[in-house]
């Protein structure tokens, strides 16, 4: 039976901060678009990565990420959009399997960002039963508070690649833009980890 | 296989060669007839995580996040991948990373598929037209140094730097 709420309820800037508080080394990839104003609206941090473009690309620089660093939780928070254009990764991604990554989609149903146009999981799609389907050990739907606290206990677990759909409203909230030169906060990022330039 | 020097075995065997010489740690690939020996390779490394793809422009993510974590890696793919990673070129224009790449040509030399032609004629303009250098290899004894010099340009300079492995050095179809 299709369900009768596609849309979520969560503020999403609640969701994040709250998914982010009292964050230990967690390794953060922001999607493009209100997912990366979201992490940064949560407090900017030297272990953030931000993308501002290469729709995408999120999830797959999480895979890099935690296959690089396995001593690290890393967080990918991307949008609906961003994750239907990496479809294939979920494929990718559970695969592998690392136990240090989870994949988080605040999914507001639209393409927010370009005049709220409806995206595939307004009209239906469950991306959670698609993750769960290709093999994470661990994905669900989140329409609450008290599912955001559950995931961000989780992000420190090791028990399989996790991923989590975060309905939220689909409403339009204030930019809150991080640094636009990608250089930058590689640079930031790696220096973080410590990492010399080249 | 890590005794393995280049140049000493086939020009199949330097490509993985080569690779792990400049500290590779991560092989991401959707496969062509030309890199199959690397893959394999790449594989049995229990040094190497070898990722296989749905399609191409992930392992230019992949590699990102690979770098950011502080580490190495190539994305293998046939010529016409590299179509579909335009985009994701632009990741790499903005944000500067190590970004090697190695491509088995179709449509080049002896094509009997005309379907490969479209992206093999315009494989190495693409990749030039987004920032990214490349080498056309014909001659089995330039796999190794061209390789090598595209590794040193990538990994010395956080350049995008590919690879073209000819068809007249693949063998025809």
């Amino acid at each position: 039976m299709r369900e009768v709420i596609q849309y979520g309820t969560l503020d999403r800037r609640e969701a994040v901060a709250r998914l982010l508080a009292g964050r230990k080394k967690l390794l953060v990839v922001g999607g493009i678009g209100w997912a990366s104003f979201d992490v940064m609206a949560a407090g900017d941090h030297d272990n953030n990565y931000y993308l501002w473009g290469a729709m995408g690309s999120a999830a797959m620089i999480g895979l890099g990420l935690a296959t690089a660093r396995p001593d690290h939780s890393v967080l990918v928070l991307t949008g609906d959009g961003d994750m239907l254009m990496s479809f294939g990764a979920l494929a990718t991604i559970a695969v592998r399997n690392p136990a240090n990554l989870t994949v988080a989609v605040l999914d507001n149903g639209h393409f927010g960002q370009t005049g709220w146009q409806e995206s595939h999981t307004a009209r239906g799609l469950a991306l959670e039963q698609v993750a769960k389907v290709c093999g994470f050990s661990w994905s669900v739907k989140i329409t609450n508070l008290a599912g955001v606290d559950d995931l961000r206990d989780r992000l420190y677990s090791r028990c399989g690649v996790k991923f989590s759909v975060i309905k939220i409203a689909a409403k339009a909230f204030p930019r809150v833009p991080p640094p636009r030169d990608g250089s930058y906060i590689k640079s930031r990022f790696r220096s973080a980890l410590g990492f010399q330039p080249i | 296989m890590g005794t393995a020097v280049a140049g000493q075995e086939g020009w199949q065997e330097d490509v993985f060669c080569v690779l792990r010489q400049h500290g590779v740690k991560h092989v991401v690939y959707v496969p062509d007839t030309s890199h199959s020996t690397a893959i394999r390779l790449a594989e049995a490394d229990n040094e190497i995580n070898a990722i296989v793809l749905t399609t191409e422009e992930e392992g230019i993510a992949y590699l990102a996040g690979a770098w950011l974590g502080g580490e190495r890696g190539a994305l293998l793919m046939q010529s016409s991948g590299v179509g579909n990673c335009i985009n994701m070129l632009a990741l790499h224009s903005c944000v500067r990373f190590p970004l090697l790449m190695v491509v088995g040509m179709r449509g080049d030399w002896a094509e009997l598929n005309p379907w490969q032609c479209p992206m093999g004629r315009v494989t190495e303009k693409a990749l030039n037209l987004m920032n990214v250098m490349t080498w056309h290899v014909d001659r089995a004894k330039d796999v190794a140094p061209l390789l090598h010099g595209a590794a040193t340009m990538a990994f010395n300079g956080d350049h995008a730097c590919a690879v073209l492995l000819g068809q007249r050095l693949i063998g025809g179809t």
